[in-house]
């Protein structure tokens, strides 16, 4: 079955057309790569698959396992098991992490009619996750990403990830800013996380983070169009060669 | 629009205090007069210098009007229409234990998560609960009758400690203070009083809960709080009213003195019935409270988290008297639908060295407005004071109103004071991060609200900051679409 089906996918943001017929389809347990310039529409494709409000379809089909996607909202897309890993994750004064994590981890498990867990039992729940992502235990009762550094905030995206569990993992840049130990971190994470019940979309501009993890598929998206397709050999090409050879198609 | 009973019932279930106590009271016809106010005092036996300082007030207040510079905005106040006096008949002004306070009484205050019966109370918490004009209990008075600390209704302390109480009321709010407080000062019926000796650290917090329950009736409360020398104590209010058409007049006048060295945090969860999603009915709020450091390095600190009443009318100020003596407001002002609050603070800097810190969060949902007004005021002698005020405001949808109006006056070239204020609209990317994370937009709204009042939240003790928050989230329901 495909988790996730576009066809021929239009959208726009502000009236500015920037998706102009998207075709990509995922399978239960795939994990695919996708590049691109910068301003192809990469963080747009992850955006209104997440139900940004802002951005508008206005062709084309989003499938998630064989559910149109347009109609529903962004919390039930959430619950439902799709994740966005957020390009800049957003800071917010004065709510814990662990407050965010709870109620998150919470709103999932009520849409599944299963119990909540109370404060302790999902501390518990959560240290095996922070240990793993080597986080220590304050990081949770600090504001959520206030004050962190841009690599901090990417591990706090991927705890979310581990916690939340979702069946889609879309993952914008998760490998930006940080070091090259926690670009191991990382990578083992979402490694860990492959299953043949979960598909993952991987945003990047580098193939580092794909020689770690490696893609089943790697995406070009160019003119807001997947413009061409392949493997690991064509992260490489364009990590030789830039997106230069690929203008001429487009036009 | 056919959503609008939805929105109203969304309303009514929110309000979860709305419920009326069937009680058989004494009610006095509406109206004022001298012999209201006779009326009143030999009702509560008060001794004369009472009834003399009740009608000098009223005097007063014949001679003044009702100010119009806040800018809450409501049809004029019939203050004939008013009943003055309204207590259950059961109540009993000479109850010494639980068992002689009326089982009714007893299960309204159980049914508003308050039960006085002193093996379920929070613990470390001592409760006098006040029901339209009058206390009807008291609880832990004995445990701290034994470190000396009084605390006891008003009307109590007028009969059994009339020396502190000739001594210290009206010392901070004077009589003739203000149209609502001079009328207070005639008619206040009933409060709480308490005294903290010197040296002791009071080892509960002290609370007063608040019940408007007679229609028709307005609640005249007067409290008085004395910290005496290196004393310390904390306390808290609370308070609701049932769900009405008409709106109902609460003017309450709060005293707080700080004597050398003492401290006093008077914390207030303020959850008077708002009125509907239309503006129908609400409690007008107007209400004056006021502390003085009266001794050296005092310390008062107000925090206030006010998400009830159609209006609120108040500016818990602080007068630093006392050389090194601090004072703080923290403040939380949520207005949802047609609620109106206009609430600030006076800080006036008498003494050297006087310190205060001024920390305002507004929320304005619906058609709420939403206005700081707040004084720093340094007087020629207080040579090195400081302040700093920060002030915020957030708003959600498009149709609430935020106002700020800091009014500074410095009389000494060595004081610092500092104001910083911002007005911003609830974050489209913040909703949105909470919303892919699963929580519906009223729970972000919820949520990133709670965080923008976190830095007042905390200073609340335990066991309220977690109500607080229950009350903001629920304050806010019908805000989002
Ligand atoms: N709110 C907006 N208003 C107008 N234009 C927008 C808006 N958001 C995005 N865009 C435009 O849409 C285009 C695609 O942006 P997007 O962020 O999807 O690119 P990207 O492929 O993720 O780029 P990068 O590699 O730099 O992250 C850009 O030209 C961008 O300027
Ligand atoms: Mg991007």
């Amino acid at each position: 079955m495909n988790i996730l089906e576009l066809r021929n996918l239009h959208v726009t943001v502000m009236n500015k057309p920037i998706l102009n017929g998207v075709d990509l389809s995922l399978k239960a347990g795939e994990l695919h790569a996708l590049m691109g310039p910068n301003g192809s529409g990469k963080s747009t494709l992850a955006n209104v698959l997440a139900g940004r409000p802002e951005c508008r379809v206005t062709a084309g089909q989003m499938l998630y396992r064989e559910r149109d996607l347009w109609p529903i909202s962004p919390e039930e897309r959430a619950r439902e098991g799709i994740f966005l890993g957020f390009q800049n994750p957003v800071e917010i004064p004065g709510v814990s992490n662990l407050r965010l994590l709870k109620e998150a981890y919470n709103a999932q498990r009520r849409h599944h009619r299963q119990p909540e867990l109370d404060a302790v039992a999902f501390r518990a729940h959560l240290r095996d996750r922070t240990a793993q992502l080597g986080l220590p235990e304050e990081w949770l009762l600090r504001p959520v990403n206030a004050g962190f550094s841009g690599g901090e905030k990417k591990r706090n995206e991927l705890l979310q990830l581990m916690l939340l569990e979702p069946r889609l993992a879309i993952l914008d840049e998760i490998d930006s800013g940080l070091d090259i130990d926690a670009l191991t971190l990382v990578a083992e994470g979402i490694n860990a996380l492959r299953s043949t019940e979960r598909s993952m979309l991987l945003i990047t501009h580098y193939p580092r983070l794909l020689d770690q993890v490696p893609p089943d598929r790697v995406h070009v998206l160019m003119g807001g169009r997947v413009m061409l397709s392949g493997g690991m050999e064509l992260a490489r090409k364009l990590e030789q060669q830039g997106y230069g050879w690929l203008e001429e198609m487009v036009t | 629009m056919n959503d609008r009973p939805v929105i109203t019932s969304a309303m009514a279930r929110s309000y979860k205090h709305g419920f009326i106590t069937p009680i058989p009271s004494d009610t006095i016809q509406p109206g004022l007069d001298e012999k209201v106010i006779q009326w009143l005092s030999a009702k509560k036996q008060e001794p004369d210098f009472m009834l003399e300082w009740r009608l000098a007030a009223y005097w007063h207040w014949l001679g003044m009007t009702e100010p119009s510079w806040s800018s809450v905005r409501y049809p004029p106040i019939d203050y004939q229409a008013i009943r003055y006096y309204s207590a259950p008949r059961s109540a009993n002004p000479n109850a010494v234990a639980l068992k002689d306070v009326d089982p009714a009484l007893l299960a309204t205050y159980e049914k508003l998560g308050i039960p006085l019966d002193e093996r379920l109370t929070l613990a470390g918490v001592a409760v006098d609960a006040v029901f339209d004009s009058v206390s009807v209990a008291t609880t832990h008075q004995k445990k701290l009758a034994e470190m000396g600390i009084l605390f006891c209704s008003m009307s109590e302390a007028i009969r059994n400690h009339g020396a502190l109480v000739r001594r210290y009321l009206g010392s901070v709010v004077p009589p003739g203070d203000n149209f609502f407080a001079a009328l207070n000062a005639a008619v206040f019926s009933d409060g709480s009083f308490c005294y903290i000796p010197p040296g002791v650290r009071c080892p509960m917090e002290l609370s007063t809960y608040f019940r408007i329950n007679a229609a028709g009736t307005g609640q005249f409360e007067r409290t008085l709080i004395i910290a005496d020398e290196y004393s310390q104590v904390s306390y808290l209010e609370g308070c609701s009213a049932p769900q009405r058409d008409r709106h109902q007049l609460h003017a309450a006048v709060v005293e707080l003195i700080a004597l050398e060295g003492a401290e006093i945090r008077y914390s207030t969860v303020q959850n008077w019935y708002p009125g509907d999603a239309e503006g129908r009915g609400g409690i007008y709020n107007f209400v004056t409270k006021r502390g003085e450091c009266r001794g050296d390095h005092s310390h008062i600190s107000w925090t206030q988290v006010e998400t009830g009443s159609a209006i609120t009318w108040k500016y818990p100020s602080v007068i630093l008297r006392g050389a090194g003596s601090s004072g703080r407001f923290h403040s939380v002002a949520l207005t949802n639908h047609h609620q109106q609050a206009d609430t600030g603070t006076k800080m006036i800097h008498i003494g050297a060295d006087t310190r205060s810190t001024i920390l305002s969060k507004g929320i304005s949902a619906g058609h709420g407005h939403n206005a700081y007004r707040g004084l720093v005021k340094v007087l020629a002698g207080a040579t090195g004071a400081r302040n700093h005020s920060q002030c915020d405001s957030l708003l959600l949808g498009e149709h609430g109103s935020a106002h700020t109006y800091p009014y500074i006056e410095v009389k000494n070239r060595t004081a610092q004071v500092e104001h910083e204020a911002t007005t911003s609209r609830i974050d489209e990317d913040q909703l949105f991060y909470c919303r892919q994370r699963g929580l519906s937009n009223e729970e972000a709204v919820s949520l990133i609200v709670n965080g923008f009042c976190q830095e007042v939240l905390s200073e609340l003790p335990m066991e309220f900051s977690v109500e607080a928050r229950k009350l903001l989230a629920v304050s806010l329901e019908g805000s989002v679409g």
